[in-house]
């Protein structure tokens, strides 16, 4: 009876506890509403992804409404997986939160902060789960809302102009993405994404929808941080509260993914996307260019958190680059790219919030001599950072193993060449820190007093992450498998 | 014991001897024993696949399968086997040293170095034993990054710029050229097993081959080919034991032995033979071959002087590979091992003269040989091993060699071989002849030199030293077990 329900639960015990957690007000209590919410949420997505692996996509109608006119859920390999990513990252967060949150969030505002952030889970995963259009752009709002919120939280006050700044490009994005919903729906009269996907090949030639295909591709462009619409991240993820930052860093962007992925290949088609509007010729200059110039402006940041957000939006490029390949080893590396990015990404978010938590700040002149006061948190970093090169063993370098061989594929030898110069430049972004970190000798005033490390509450989750990214570097079956279904679902075969 | 049991352990016993050595690195003298105790099991571990391999055995292990078709897998043939068997039995003799060097320089951080230490042996058995491409790749990228601390170990300014170019040249060359050439393989063969004749035969020809192998030749960073040997100089900041041990042996032969496993297994030497690409990397290797030896010869420091003498000698194997014959792959692969075990004894003694004299230049070392004799008699061993002269082991890697060119009917090969041995002369002579011959600083002009105190390094280091001098002398005179170890590799 409940398992029939999964998918209603998947984002109502989120989106419930969240008005809660600012009912209860107390920093503590909330807290520990949020751990249990987004470790339901986990559980859920987990059960729901078996279920898609075993029998196939489901279909959920909301309230017992039919398609078109109420709101399917929809869930098959490609969201599955997503939304696994999105729970996982979730409650892998939560419980690192506590002590965190509690250095760099003034007291009073600890319920907020905490509804703000289930607020935002619910919406990352409403996205993800949903079958219709218009319900895609409401969750897709209530998640951007409740990060500016989130953003804006944090200690310096530049993160208010932060969070301003992603207020406005995300507004613009949100918008176009509603506009783009709306020529749809003026064209077809539908929102179900599978009604949309039936209706739309016999006015492939209509302006209308080439109108919606441009507002939707740039709308998500703007909240993928999809390089040149990408200025908005460095500051956002730079002074947003370390949570927030390895939260969002791990699972907005991988969102907005989703979100191409489904309106270029479900929605509009492969067909269409590749044959009428040529999108690779867009997307693969685009992800070369993100993938050199973010790689080489993280080089030069001497904030940490700001070095692997550019890193970030570098990142974004490898996964443009499989979708613009349009193949289903290019899908397979964008989609298991995903997960692999998110594990090690916000591992390194996580390792980067105890050092903030120790030294109250990211510069990278303050980690001098860290690797000896901090060895956990720092040799977790490092081994982030290896994934994050692509040294074997990690899941970095599966992504690009695959990636490169999607490029091979097409005979596409320059794009190949630019993801292995892309590894080369994080090489260099990622031994600046280990230099300072263990090369340079702790400052004399701090030497006095030793930093202990980070408290096992914060410590756990961010070596729990790290070992994902190794253990699925090893044994690829599950996250290779399920990503290479999405890709052939994707592309119209098989589930 | 099953060989399958016996690969997966020469795995898991340097792994777990790296989690002992952590466990009790409080206590120095239980810590040392674990590392002989780790180097004993897994030395005796790798003898018991030997008689196997000799009968033609090809054991093999498939662990987890990490991408799709393509799993870890290890399979143990002629030419790993003697690696493992060079690697796991140096790494006894180098753990004695190692004991004997690291405390007498009172050196910090001891734990951690014997920690790397392991784990870099476990990532060399992974290589000798890899089965496919990918494992070896898995590995080589283990070692490089195991080895990392221990080239910074000293953690000064120019340990970090020593590190920098240490990972810079090692990773950018496997990453962006090296990777790109195991994908592109897998691309057209599918497949990257080791299979004898190779797996490119009919998959690609013409000068495709020789753009693959450029990708592949001068993607093995750790071979040092020239122009991508800056590294293994830069290594030199290391503490002798490993620059003994890993830049002599484990890393530089991993790069070689990662050349010959390319050129035999992937490629298949007929392949090459007939595609003629194999001229152009046995030009290059003949050039990088006498321009170290004459870069050596300008070096004023030993260790550098020793580390362009290995650029040097690591060209000879390269050189084995590119001349495409069965002469020239025993040739190459024996070399390996004849040049570990001569260049091995020569860094011992360059550790011992630091550690007794404090002495890091060649110019220095004026009339030391009197205060040191055992030592600079072992580098006379080790020197004359390397230059290829009888009664010692070298000659035999040189004397395949030279057969491999008159085979491939490259006659200007054997010339370069024989003009390298007088340049190896030249350079590697003056050291012994100017401690036991030169005048001692402290004499006045005119003197006799009169009987002077004896003042060897510690009894550890005299002991390692004196074994692989010692296997110098015993390799002369019987390689023939290496000999048919080798073998099925050319015929």
């Amino acid at each position: 009876m409940i398992a029939a329900h999964l998918p209603a639960l998947q984002i109502v015990v989120p989106l419930v506890s969240a008005p809660l957690c600012l009912l209860l007000r107390r920093g503590g209590l909330a807290w520990a509403l949020a751990l249990i919410a987004s470790w339901a949420a986990l559980a859920c997505a987990v059960l729901l992804l078996q279920q898609v692996i075993a029998t196939g996509p489901i279909s959920y109608h909301l309230g017992g409404w039919a398609p078109p006119w109420g709101i399917e859920y929809r869930i098959d390999a490609v969201n599955g997986f997503v939304l696994v990513i999105v729970a996982a990252i979730g409650a892998a967060v939560m419980p690192y939160a506590r002590e965190s949150v509690a250095r760099e969030v003034p007291e009073e505002q600890h319920a907020t902060f905490y509804t703000a952030l289930l607020l935002c889970l619910t919406g990352l995963l409403g996205v993800t789960i949903t079958g219709d259009a218009f319900n895609l752009f409401v969750f897709l709002e209530i998640s951007s809302l409740s990060s500016y919120v989130l953003i804006a939280l944090g200690r310096d006050r530049r993160a208010l102009t932060a969070a301003f700044q992603y207020l406005v490009m995300g507004t613009i994005g949100a918008t176009f993405i509603v506009i783009g919903v709306g020529l749809l729906y003026m064209v077809t009269g539908t929102l179900n994404m599978l009604d949309l996907a039936e209706r739309l090949p016999p006015m492939a030639e209509s302006r209308t929808v080439v109108a919606a295909f441009a507002f939707l591709t740039v709308g998500a462009g703007l909240k993928l941080a999809l390089f040149p619409l990408h200025f908005w991240l460095p500051n956002a993820y730079a002074y947003a509260p370390s949570v927030v930052t390895a939260f969002l860093a791990a699972t907005a962007t991988k969102v907005s993914v989703y979100i191409l992925l489904r309106f270029f290949f479900t929605v509009f088609g492969t067909t269409y996307s590749f044959e009428l509007v040529t999108l690779e010729n867009l997307l693969i200059p685009l992800g070369v260019i993100a993938i050199l110039v973010c790689s080489t402006v993280a080089i030069f940041q001497t904030n940490v958190k700001r070095m692997l957000a550019y890193s970030s939006i570098a990142q974004v490029g490898y996964m443009v680059l499989g979708i613009g390949f349009a193949s289903t080893a290019g899908l397979t590396a964008t989609i298991v790219h995903l997960f692999n990015h998110a594990m090690t990404k916000g591992g390194l978010f996580l390792a980067l919030g105890c050092v903030v938590l120790r030294l109250g700040s990211a510069q990278l002149e303050s980690l001098e001599g860290l690797g000896r006061r901090m060895p956990l948190t720092m040799f977790a970093f490092v081994l982030g950072g290896l994934s994050l090169i692509g040294v074997p063993l990690t899941v970095g370098f599966i992504s690009k193993w695959v990636l490169v061989q999607a490029a091979l594929e097409r005979g596409n030898w320059f794009v190949a060449a630019v993801i292995l110069l892309g590894s080369l430049l994080a090489i260099v972004y990622i031994w600046r820190v280990v230099e300072v970190a263990y090369f340079r000798p702790a400052p004399e005033g701090d030497a006095a007093a030793p930093i202990a490390e980070a408290p096992l509450s914060m410590l756990i989750p961010t070596w729990v992450l790290i070992g994902a990214t190794i253990y699925f570097g090893i044994d690829t079956s599950l996250t290779l498998g399920v990503a290479e279904r999405a890709a052939q679902h994707l592309l119209g075969g098989g589930a | 014991m099953n060989p399958q049991t016996a690969i997966l352990l020469s795995l898991g016993i340097p792994l777990s001897g790296a989690l002992l050595i952590a466990l009790f690195g409080r206590q120095p003298n239980l810590r040392e024993g674990v590392t002989l105790t780790t180097a004993a099991l897994l030395f005796g571990t790798v003898i018991t696949l030997v008689p196997g391999v000799m009968d033609g055995a090809r054991p093999t292990v498939t662990l987890i399968e990490m991408l799709p078709g393509l799993p870890l897998r290890f399979e143990v043939e002629p030419l790993g086997m003697m690696f493992a068997l060079v690697a796991s039995g140096l790494w006894i003799v180098n753990s004695i040293y190692s004991i004997g060097y690291m405390r007498a320089n009172k050196e910090a951080h001891q734990t951690r170095f014997y920690v790397c230490f392991a784990i870099a042996l476990a990532s060399t058995l992974g290589i000798a034993f890899a089965g496919n491409m990918l494992t070896l790749f898995v590995f080589y990228e283990a070692l490089t990054l195991s080895t990392y601390p221990l080239v910074t170990h000293k953690g000064d300014a120019a340990a970090k710029q020593g590190g920098r170019t240490y990972l810079g040249i090692l990773l950018f060359t496997s990453i962006g050229l090296q990777l790109l050439a195991i994908l592109w393989t897998w691309q057209v063969a599918g497949t990257l097993d080791f299979i004898p004749g190779g797996i490119l035969a009919g998959k690609v020809s013409g000068p495709v081959v020789g753009v693959l192998l450029l990708l592949y030749m001068y993607g093995i960073g750790k071979a040092a080919l020239m122009p991508f040997h800056r590294w293994l100089p830069a290594a030199m900041v290391a503490p002798t034991p490993v620059s003994a041990l890993l830049h002599a042996v484990a890393v530089v032969k991993a790069g070689v032995f990662t050349v010959m496993k390319v050129v035999v297994y992937i490629f298949g030497i007929d392949l090459l033979a007939e595609s003629g690409q194999n001229l152009w990397l046995m030009y290059l290797a003949a050039a990088s071959l006498l321009i170290a030896s004459l870069v050596a010869l300008t070096k004023d420091n030993l260790k550098a002087r020793l580390a362009y003498s290995t650029v040097s000698q690591l060209a000879y194997v390269v050189l084995g590979a590119a001349l495409a014959t069965s002469w020239g792959v025993i040739g190459g692969s024996m070399h390996i091992a004849m040049h570990a075990m001569g260049k091995i004894t020569l860094f011992f003694c360059a550790g011992a003269i630091y550690t007794a004299a404090h002495k890091t230049e060649v110019s220095e070392l004026s009339g030391l040989g009197r205060v040191m004799p055992f030592t600079f008699g072992a580098f006379l061993i080790g020197a004359l091993s390397i230059i290829g002269l009888p009664p010692f082991g070298g000659l035999w890697g040189k004397w395949y060699l030279a057969l491999g060119a008159l085979e491939a009917g490259q006659i200007a090969m054997v010339a370069v071989l024989m003009i390298s041995s007088l340049l190896n002369i030249a350079y590697l002579m003056p050291i012994p002849i100017k401690g036991f011959f030169g005048k001692s600083p402290d004499h006045t002009e005119g003197g006799n030199p009169g009987p002077v105190a004896i003042k060897e390094a510690p009894l550890p280091c005299l002991i390692a030293i004196g074994i692989t001098a010692f296997g110098c002398l015993v390799l002369f005179f019987f390689p023939d077990p290496l000999y048919r170890l080798l073998r099925p590799l050319g015929f």
